[in-house]
């Protein structure tokens, strides 16, 4: 069931997906922006190359799981779901209004596709060694996996130093986490509001293997997936390094569009960077 | 009305005792035998709070998490999305005292059976002091859509509740004692979640307990009789859901009602009886526990006089109650 698309078809998925987070939050009038289309390249990678799992059938019970834990990036999920298929297109322009399925933040009991509910930071990675404890050691299931995205920012909790040790503990092979490492956070800068380098260091020391990649490079995202599925003895961290508001130049690295949404206006220019590829985003050969 | 079926050893000086927590252990096993999905997690607490009897059966399904209560039910809400029934177990000051956010977030919105046993509540604890005598959970919990919140009598019925909350699929909090308490159920009293059992009838006063509490309202209730009060006790396991209809129709009787818990009373249960109360019977209520502040350090028993928590201590607070209040509502 596992499409198999070209560099260049993923490369377009990741627009799609661009153009649709765009005209989700304009249609919302609130929302984060950066954070969502700086992980566009990833969840291109994610939805259509990396994870098996059914649209049709949400609880397919030999998908993968996927486990979003900076909930406020989720209109990037909530594209490439719809791209895939789990919902109509149309509904994303619902995206944060009233009855919506899709809300603000995910809540995995309004949306069928959803593995877990999160906004409040730092939690996705224990959720997620939760699943992965129970495929490796109760139902012994090697051959699915454990995915999930972690805001860099959101590193600063201690929730997550918590699920690190328990997954490096038990080697929870079957766990793969992505740090959207875009340096900034809502008071600006990562290393200024609270360092987190040395971070392949610290990851490595907690007993995990760790790669670092170009995360707009879908190529690389799924080569190191593909490593990380390979890596049978321990946890795998893939720190994606990734740029803020990626692909509408006027949003790129500003932090000021960490939290908020595009107007009419802004809207309209972004869209014909993207659909023009104006933007930074260079389709595939 | 189900007939409760009381121990008849209960007012003698050797009289049954055990912590509610060691019922845990051994309704633990139980359900681990019953599902196969039930799944134990403990924050380094393992034989204090008698998850080590499930391990010692199903030591593969037993998970070390360590000194860690945020990543407890975080790995607990994971473990039950892959179809698992996760308990969790550690001092209730820790767990849900730390964690609440992890378990509003992870457990209760994303409506996922995580099972929060927090043992060693209340002032009972002892020497430790006020740090972990948690006084609070009650209300942590209780406001938490979804969640069910049991606080059994004895360790008895906790047996019984943790098998019945194993089976609820719901996220639901056991809120466990320490020390020694009298065990006044036995094995043919009934025991169902979102119950409460009038234990002994009259129409003075309903004494409402939760817990071991419920006990002490039993000894005040006999002390009372004496002085011609006659009491009825009901005893309310379950906080969440509340047993509206036993309790109302209990107060419709009798006009008054206390309540009494190892608790703040503030959004405890006193809390939700008076919230019941005052929307459905106004009623004049004395609530008994913690008012607003914290325990401190001392031996268990002189801590429970020290607060007035024990049937010595409450039979002349009603008492007093009962003087100074007229019955509203008789035959409502």
């Amino acid at each position: 069931m596992k499409q198999q698309l070209t560099w260049a078809q993923l490369d377009e998925k990741a627009n799609t997906i661009r153009k649709d987070i765009i005209k989700m939050l304009e249609a919302a009038g609130s929302g984060h922006s950066a954070g969502p289309l700086g992980l566009a390249d990833i969840f291109a990678a994610l939805y259509f190359d990396i994870m098996n799992y059914d649209p049709k059938n949400p609880e397919w019970e030999g998908r993968d799981y996927f486990f979003l834990s900076n909930g406020h990036t989720v209109p990037v999920q909530y594209a490439a779901m719809a791209e895939a298929g789990f919902f109509d297109k149309d509904e994303l322009l619902t995206l944060r209004k009233l009855g919506s399925r899709l809300q603000g933040h995910p809540e995995r009991t309004k949306l069928p596709g959803l593995e877990n509910t999160s906004g409040p930071l730092g939690s996705g990675l224990s959720q997620a060694s939760g699943v992965a404890y129970a495929l490796q050691y109760l139902d012994k299931q090697p051959h699915r996996f454990v995915y999930t995205v972690m805001g860099d920012g959101e590193l600063n909790e201690g929730n997550i130093w918590e699920a690190a040790m328990f997954a490096g503990k038990y080697k929870l092979s079957q766990l793969i986490g992505f740090i959207d490492r875009n340096n900034i956070q809502i008071d600006g800068s990562t290393e200024d509001v609270m360092p987190l380098e040395d971070l392949r260091g610290k990851w490595e020391s907690f007993g995990w293997h760790v790669q670092e990649v170009d995360g707009h490079n879908i190529e690389s995202v799924i080569d190191a997936a593909s490593m990380a599925r390979a890596i049978t003895n321990k946890p795998s961290v893939i720190i994606a390094h990734t740029i803020p508001g990626k692909g509408v130049d006027f949003m790129e690295y500003d932090y000021k569009w960490h939290g908020a949404p595009p107007n009419h206006e802004q809207a309209k220019e972004a869209l014909a960077k993207l659909r023009t590829l104006d933007g930074k985003i260079e389709a595939g050969e | 009305m189900t007939h409760y079926q009381l121990r008849d050893d209960i007012f003698s000086d050797d009289v049954a005792q055990e912590p509610t927590r060691a019922g845990f252990g051994r309704g633990l096993k139980k359900a681990g035998e019953q599902h196969d999905n039930v799944v134990a997690l403990c924050a380094d607490l393992t034989e204090s709070t008698q998850m080590h009897l499930f391990r010692e059966e199903f030591p593969e399904r037993f998970i070390e998490i360590g000194v860690a209560e945020q990543n407890l039910v975080t790995v607990a809400s994971g473990l039950a999305r892959a179809g698992k029934i996760p308990f969790t177990s550690s001092y209730a000051a820790f767990s849900p005292g730390r964690n609440w956010e992890q378990i509003r977030t992870t457990a209760t919105l994303n409506e996922q059976p995580v099972k929060i046993v927090g043992s060693h509540a209340g002032v009972s604890v002892g020497p430790d002091g006020a740090t972990h005598q948690m006084l609070e959970d009650i209300a942590l919990m209780r406001v938490l859509p979804h969640m069910v919140v049991v606080v059994p009598g004895d360790s008895v019925e906790a047996e019984k509740a943790t098998q019945a909350i194993a089976a609820n699929g719901k996220p639901s909090y056991l809120r466990l004692a320490r020390e020694k308490t009298p065990i006044f159920s036995t094995n043919e009293s009934p025991f169902e979640l979102g119950k409460a059992y009038v234990l002994r009838e009259g129409q003075d006063v309903t004494l409402l307990g939760t817990g071991t509490m419920t006990y002490q309202l039993l000894k005040a209730a006999k002390q009372l009789a004496e002085f011609g009060v006659f009491a009825e006790v009901v005893h309310v396991p379950t906080i969440k859901p509340l047993d509206e209809d036993t309790i109302l129709s209990s107060v419709r009787k009798t006009g008054r009602a206390v309540t009494a818990e190892e608790a703040q009373v503030a959004a405890g249960f006193g809390g939700a009886v008076a919230e019941l109360l005052g929307e459905k019977l106004p009623t004049p209520l004395r609530r008994i526990g913690m008012y607003d502040r914290f325990g401190e350090s001392g031996a268990p028993n002189e801590l429970l006089d020290h607060f007035g928590l024990t049937g010595e201590k409450m039979a002349p607070v009603i008492q007093e109650f009962i003087n100074t209040t007229p019955q509203y509502h008789k035959g409502f």
